[in-house]
């Protein structure tokens, strides 16, 4: 909506262009240049204006076709003669309209009263070198703008100037990203001195939403001399919507403004999801339409067939008016159609989309208020960010989960490391922090393997090479913020005095881990880190550039001079990235103990090192400052050079760190694949860490037989990669899939020991190659049987994924045979894809940032409250919603089938059976609270039972309860009964005469009976589908039939001065003086549900077992092995780095 | 720990509801109670059953045809709509004591009172004495609305085609005809003849209908519909309110008249009788047929065998099925006990 909009503005000339200029203070170097019209700095989230609201929110609520259905339903009645007023109609639209609107009114005003609090903020811009207030709305770009501590900044902004001393500002981007750490930002060099005399000129690329990507080059004009050119990157750039911390004052200049700040271009609403319980309902839906038609159609047809016998048309009594004599006979068949339309209608309720709405917006709150899912650790609950979807949680089969922070905890801790090949154990991590300083002890022997000179070495590398911040001390007074955004994952701050802040907890686990070692790292001063040694000396190094990490290169590394002179490099990452670029002998003696630590289930490190000579060193920082400058392909070409400077480096060591399993990760996936789940684990994790995992977590089991498909497993054969992975395709898929006994009915399956589980492993390069194959016959082919493989393992893991490639996978199963329910689970901005692509999106709330949960549609602590979400939330609001659209479709086919019977006996003429106030309250009033309080009441097993059973959420999978058999079962239950209450009392009819003292009743009396019969079975039907009773439901089932029978009191009771004709003057209180009129009524009821109660009777000794606790070979045995022995790991992968 | 609150204030609140935790009844429908209610339901049907059929079966009735099809219906030559007026006498016997009070009734075939053109045909403000819509009845009551520019009072196509064949029974009592009052009052409901249809407060009644005129089919006007009773005249004629209040179905039967004046309030005594109608209202042209009814009532209203039969049905299915379910439990020996 945003981008659209923003698409138009942006029209014309300026989008051509792929860079803009821009005049710092507006000060341009060559007068004559005409200067470029910017958009202001308005934020516009708000929909509508006071006065576009109207039509403009009318014509969004009628574009959606039930509104439009009964939007012309109304007009028909306005304009066709139809039996029913347009009341009937008109008004439950209007109420529904109008809580729409009021809705969506409120919402907007919201949104405006935010907009104006950003743009009316009062902001300090520099004119003409006097510091002036304004509005934040009024900033123009080119503005220079000051902002001090704690204020968000109010557009984009280059920094120009900043009150520290050494050029940076830190800033927290909590409000864009989640990311709570502090971030440095540079100002441009040469710019800090006078800014009033500034006179430069950005050229920087056109506005676009990634966060994290910017590109510029500032010239900077002084007097007479050749202008200056520096490089702009993100690292200059301030966001709008980011908050400055721990720097007094800066000044920036504006660069994007309003709409086209990264915040706003980021502003843009999720796709809509739909889920499968509205498909169902949109066929149901279609289904009633055919049924109204085809009855208007029939009755349209019969009424002139019938008058077309003699005497039938135009009886005596009934003459027609002038006006229907002329009328064309065709226009009259036409119209006659359109009335039968109106008077039917109602079997479409409007009311359906209302209780459905809110039945899923109040549902979605329990999952909100459950303290099942607060966590004391973060102290927050569960977050549901769309309501939409709350059934198809109880509709997942498959389950894609990330790894890091989702399985595991992404709580690091260091345990130990490999000097020179030599293995340090760290323990007794807790007790004795600097136990190790000096180097004695039993420890003592280890550590002197190595020989000192390596060793520290070693730890100069952890302390150097990172981009960890140390948390500044609280000394400058109250500086509130900064404590509570320490690194969440420090376990004992107490005794670590110092807290650091970095993107990676991987970092943070490895300084820490150099410091129980005697190093610790003292922070960044002015571009020089210091560190503490072991004998308290301070080292100084200047840290001269940091090769960034990124998930292709797997690595990072620092360049610093030390105070000798020497220009070091030291490089982290994982062994796939270092082992091919140090030496060869080195490696060997290093690998065993990566591969080791990688079994046990540690993320592994390599650390590696070189000196780089001062020719060496100016070549590399002249093609990183070249790079830098580009302003296109930027990362391409620093790719380049990150490349060529690692190279040739001397392995030092390897580290081991600890990353635990969540919390009962192993019970939950134990029962969601007892609940017929199927779990896919996709990490960018290697195989060897992610397989451990999976073990660990129970997803392989002992038994399970392992296929694999990765490029180890096609190197084996030494032939071509493709013949070979065509070969094991065919081969696993035999034995997956054509050996495997035929299963019944998909997830049915039980996972008896009997038959072999498989388990599926597949790496991102061979994923890439199935998907991708270099013909096009093979490559379909491929995709199929890798489906049908993975369709028939247990458990999937899919190693070494990009982000892309996890997105990729879930739409192929989505899109796959059956279109199977999809759930992707993640914590971290690369499980992003995955979450937007899969049916139900969750995020967990880790430490990866924030950007899983924003994106997702549920959001919850941890991994283990999956279980109860889809197991008891998912299972309980399927079935409340499955029941609530059939009941809603079976109760207004019994509602109108008998209308429609009448028809038979009235000569076709559109009476209708039931007061003008029966049919429009019938939906609104009479029946619709008890449906709405059973749809959030109803726990048809109680939720112990369901998350103790996990074998029940089979029972409604694959939308068990919407498909075709239980719908069918539902309109013959609807048309019974409408059958049975027309012709019941049509019976009854045969002798009018029901009143002790003879007297006859008429057709409103008719009318009435019928009507009072179908209130009360379907609020009886109701009743007995109800397993949960509370009082909220007892109030409202015998509440809505008091109402029914106090309201037919009133209605009849007063003569209706606005009514024209007084039709039920008294009819129901004559009703109820008839003995017959009550026995009747009594019988119909009871001969209504009785089947019902008959099926539920004989369908029974299935029905206690499933309330009961019982013991299962699903959920039931729980061995304790799990949390105590987790252990697993992950390299230095991209999953544990944010920082993109 | 006071400091510790804090912490929680995220925490969600712990009640029951928000929990999902609400104390509830879970009804089980267990084979223990649904035999046992099935086995009460059906005695308690088959015992409303027995009554209601022995009632309805109480309940005599006598009716008769007078449409005049055949040659030799006494009122054939009625049924030809030309000769105006017509009276047609039917002499009938009757074998038994009719117990009184009998109710005389008159019935219609192939009426279509619940059209819906028809049946919105009248103007109840008019019909409740409001003079102003004398002069200017409601649109619905087209083409029955103004007749010569002259408004309708009755207006609509109910009124218009108010059933205007009169009845007068005699009891043939040594060949001398001794005459069965009808009373005309207490036919129609209490709340129409006395709230919600109210003549115009104007004395004499005449006057209110002073430049309106009747309806087209009527030979009298509204307010001199019954000659013998002045209060029974105007919309609170209780022959028209029966009208007025539109059959359900299109074979209906209207009540006439009671017969409770000594000494027939006992019953109509076995013996022969002759009714005489004036035989006004044609019904041959679509294909319908009249009918009178001599009844009795009970409890129940009048005569009619479905209710009995239903309940006696529904009641012996209950106790079978409860039966066939003790069988089947029996079997399976009462699994859910275990």
């Amino acid at each position: 909506m945003l981008r659209r909009r923003l698409n138009r503005l942006l029209g014309g000339d300026e989008r051509r262009v792929d860079s803009r200029t821009i005049y710092v203070g507006h000060r341009s170097s060559s007068p004559g240049e005409p200067i470029i019209k910017f958009c202001d700095n308005r934020i516009v989230s708000s929909k509508y204006t006071v006065w576009n609201f109207l039509p403009k929110n009318l014509f969004e609520q009628f574009r959606r076709i039930a509104n439009f259905y009964f939007l012309i339903i109304f007009l028909v009645q306005v304009i066709v003669d139809t039996p029913t007023s347009p009341v009937t109609s008109g008004l439950p639209l209007f109420f529904v309209i109008t809580v729409t609107a009021i809705k969506q009114g409120y919402e907007d005003w919201l949104r405006h009263k935010a907009d104006n609090e950003v743009n009316k903020y009062p902001v300090t811009v520099l004119e003409q070198g006097e510091r002036t207030r304004k509005d934040s709305e009024k900033i123009k770009v080119g503005d220079v703008v000051e902002v001090e501590e704690d204020e968000t900044f109010p557009c984009d902004l280059i920094l120009l100037q900043s009150s520290r001393d050494d050029g940076t500002c830190y800033v927290t981007t909590a409000s864009l990203d989640g990311e709570s750490n502090h971030k440095t930002h540079y100002t441009v060099s040469d710019t800090e001195k006078d800014l009033e005399t500034l006179n430069a000129t950005i050229e920087c690329e056109q506005p676009q939403p990634d966060l994290y990507k910017f590109v510029g080059r500032m010239h900077i004009y002084k007097n007479d001399q050749e202008p200056v050119v520096r490089s702009l990157g993100p690292e200059n750039l301030l966001l709008k919507g980011a908050t400055l911390k721990n720097t007094q004052r800066i000044y920036g200049v504006a660069l994007y403004t309003g709409m086209e700040t990264k915040m706003a271009l980021n502003y843009q609403g999720k796709s809509q999801k739909r889920s499968a319980v509205e498909k169902s309902i949109n066929a149901f839906l279609l289904v009633y339409l055919c049924i109204l038609v085809s009855k208007a159609l029939v009755c349209t047809i019969l009424k002139y067939v019938w008058q077309s016998r003699p005497g039938q048309d135009e009886p005596w009594y009934n003459e027609k008016t002038q006006r229907d004599k002329e009328t064309n006979l065709y226009l009259k068949m036409f119209t006659d159609f359109l009335s039968f339309m109106v008077l039917f209608n109602f079997i479409i309720p409007v009311s359906m989309y209302v209780t459905v709405e809110m039945q899923k917006f109040l549902g979605s709150f329990f999952i909100t208020w459950d303290k099942d899912f607060f966590d004391p650790e973060i102290k927050e609950g569960a977050l549901v960010n769309t309501s939409d979807l709350n059934e198809e949680l109880g509709q997942v089969e498959y389950v894609f989960t990330d790894k890091t922070g989702t399985l595991t905890q992404n709580n690091m801790e260091f345990i130990e490391c490999c000097i020179d090949g030599f293995q340090y154990k760290y323990r007794d991590a807790s007790s004795e922090l600097d136990g190790f300083c000096v180097a004695d002890g039993p420890v003592n022997k280890v550590q002197e393997k190595a020989g000192r000179a390596k060793e520290e070495l070693f730890l100069r590398a952890l302390c150097l090479c990172h981009t960890v911040q140390v948390k500044e001390p609280t000394e400058q007074g109250p500086v509130d913020g900064l404590m509570d955004q320490v690194d969440a994952g420090v376990p004992h701050p107490p005794q670590e005095q110092r807290g650091f802040i970095a993107s990676s907890p991987d970092e943070v686990a490895l300084v820490k881990g150099a410091m129980r070692y005697g190093f610790t790292f003292l922070g960044l001063e002015s571009r020089n880190m210091k560190i503490l040694n072991r004998n308290n000396d301070v080292e100084m190094y200047e840290l001269l550039h940091v090769l960034t990490f990124d998930p292709v290169r797997r690595r990072m590394s620092v360049i610093v001079r030390s105070n000798s002179g020497d220009t070091l490099l030291f490089c982290k990452g994982a062994d796939s990235s270092i082992f091919p670029r140090v030496r060869q002998e080195e490696v060997e003696r290093i690998r065993m103990h990566v591969e080791r630590n990688a079994t046990e289930g540690y993320r592994t490190l390599c650390v590696a090192y070189k000196y780089l000579s001062a020719e060496e060193f100016a070549q590399a920082d002249a093609g990183l400052m070249e790079a830098r400058l580009a302003l296109q392909n930027r990362e391409e070409k620093l790719l380049a050079v990150y490349n060529q400077v690692e190279t040739d480096m001397s392995l030092i060591g390897a580290t081991a760190v600890e990353d635990r399993l969540q919390e009962e990760a192993a019970e939950t996936m134990e029962a969601l694949q007892g609940a017929g789940i199927k779990v896919w684990v996709l990490t960018g994790d290697k195989m060897e860490t992610a397989k451990s995992t999976c073990y660990a977590c129970r997803l392989f089991q002992r038994s399970t037989e392992l296929l694999e498909l990765t490029v180890r497993t096609l190197e084996d054969g030494g032939r071509k990669r493709e013949e070979r992975l065509h070969e094991l395709l065919l081969e696993y898929h035999k034995k997956a899939v054509q050996d495997a006994p035929p299963l019944k009915g998909g997830i049915t399956r039980t996972w008896s020991s009997e038959t072999q589980d498989y388990g599926f492993i597949i790496d991102g390069a061979t994923l890439s190659m199935v998907l991708n194959s270099s013909s096009e016959s093979n490559s379909s082919r491929y995709k199929s049987l890798f489906l049908q493989i993975c369709q028939n393992c247990t458990s999937v893991l899919c190693c070494r994924m990009a982000p892309l490639q996890k997105a990729q996978i879930v739409k192929m199963v989505k899109n796959s045979k059956g279109n199977p329910i999809t759930l992707s689970i993640g914590d971290g901005a690369n499980d992003v894809s995955m979450i937007l692509e899969a049916h139900v999106g969750i995020g967990i709330k880790g430490k990866e940032g924030r950007q899983a949960v924003r994106n997702s549609d549920y959001a919850i602590p941890k991994l283990k409250h999956l279980k109860k979400l889809l197991l008891a939330h998912g299972h309980l609001y399927y079935v409340r919603i499955a029941h609530l659209v059939q009941y809603f479709f079976y109760k207004n086919l019994c509602f109108i089938l008998p209308q429609f019977l009448y028809q038979f006996f009235c000569g076709y003429s559109q009476q209708p059976l039931y007061d003008a106030a029966y049919l429009t309250m019938y939906n609104i009033c009479f029946t619709s609270m008890p449906i709405l309080a059973y749809s959030l009441l109803e726990q048809h097993i109680c939720i112990e039972v369901l998350l103790d059973n996990a074998a029940l959420y089979r029972e409604i999978a694959k939308n068990g309860m919407l498909r075709w058999r239980p719908f069918l079962y539902w309109t013959l239950l609807g048309v019974f009964h409408g059958l049975l209450f027309f012709f019941g009392v049509r019976y009854l009819f045969s002798n009018p005469a029901l009143q002790d003292n003879g007297q006859v009743f008429g057709n409103w009396s008719y009318g009435t009976i019928v009507f009072t019969i179908l209130v009360f079975t379907v609020t009886l039907k109701l009743a007995l589908d109800t397993r949960h009773w509370t009082w909220i439901n007892h109030f409202v089932i015998w509440g809505s039939l008091l109402f029914y029978v106090f309201f037919s009191f009133f209605w009849g009771g007063i003569i209706w001065p606005f009514l024209k004709q007084q039709r039920l003057y008294f009819v129901f209180a004559n009703m109820l003086s008839s003995v017959s009129a009550w026995l009747v009524i009594i019988l119909l009821i009871l001969l209504s549900l009785l089947p019902e109660i008959l099926l539920v009777v004989f369908r029974k000794p299935r029905g206690p077992n499933s309330r009961q606790p019982v013991e299962s070979n699903a959920g039931g045995h729980q061995s304790p092995r799990s949390t105590a022995q987790p252990l697993l790991m992950k390299t230095f992968s991209d999953e544990s780095n944010t920082v993109i | 720990m006071a400091k510790q609150a804090p912490d929680f204030a995220n925490r969600p609140d712990n009640t029951a509801f928000t929990q999902q935790r609400l104390p509830a009844w879970q009804p089980m429908l267990s084979a223990g109670i649904v035999i046992p209610g099935f086995v009460l339901i059906g005695l308690a049907f088959i015992g409303i059953g027995v009554a209601l059929l022995v009632t309805s079966q109480s309940i005599q009735v006598f009716e008769m045809d007078y449409t005049g099809v055949g040659n030799n219906h006494p009122c054939f030559h009625c049924s030809d709509p030309k000769p105006k007026p017509c009276v047609c006498k039917l002499n009938f016997t009757i074998d038994f004591f009719l117990k009184g009070p009998v109710f005389f009734y008159y019935g219609l075939s192939n009426y279509f009172q619940n059209y819906r053109k028809y049946s919105v045909s009248k103007d109840d403000d008019q019909l409740s004495g409001n003079l102003k819509n004398f002069e200017s009845p409601s649109d619905t009551c087209s083409p029955y609305q103004r007749d010569n520019n002259k408004p309708i009072v009755p207006c609509g196509s109910i009124a218009n085609s108010m059933f205007n064949d009169t009845f007068k029974l005699y009891q043939n009592v040594n060949a001398t005809m001794k005459p069965v009052n009808f009373d005309g009052k207490g036919i129609a409901w209490w709340t129409d003849y006395n709230i919600k249809y109210r003549n115009p407060d104007t004395t004499p009644l005449r006057n209110a209908f002073n430049n309106t005129v009747k309806p087209i089919f009527w030979p009298v006007p509204a307010y001199e519909l019954d000659p013998k009773d002045p209060a029974n005249n105007g919309f609170i004629n209780q022959n028209f309110l029966v009208w007025m209040r539109t059959a359900a179905l299109p074979d209906f039967r209207k009540l006439y008249a009671r017969i409770n004046d000594p000494p027939y309030a006992e019953g109509l005594p076995a013996g022969s009788y002759m009714l005489e109608i004036q035989y006004n209202y044609p019904v041959l042209a679509f294909g319908g047929t009249k009918k009178v009814v001599f009844s009795n009532v009970s409890w129940m209203g009048g005569k009619n065998d479905f209710l009995g039969i239903a309940y006696l049905v529904i009641g012996t299915l209950c106790v079978l099925m409860s039966i066939v379910m003790l069988i089947v439990y029996a079997k399976f020996k009462f699994p859910e006990e275990d």
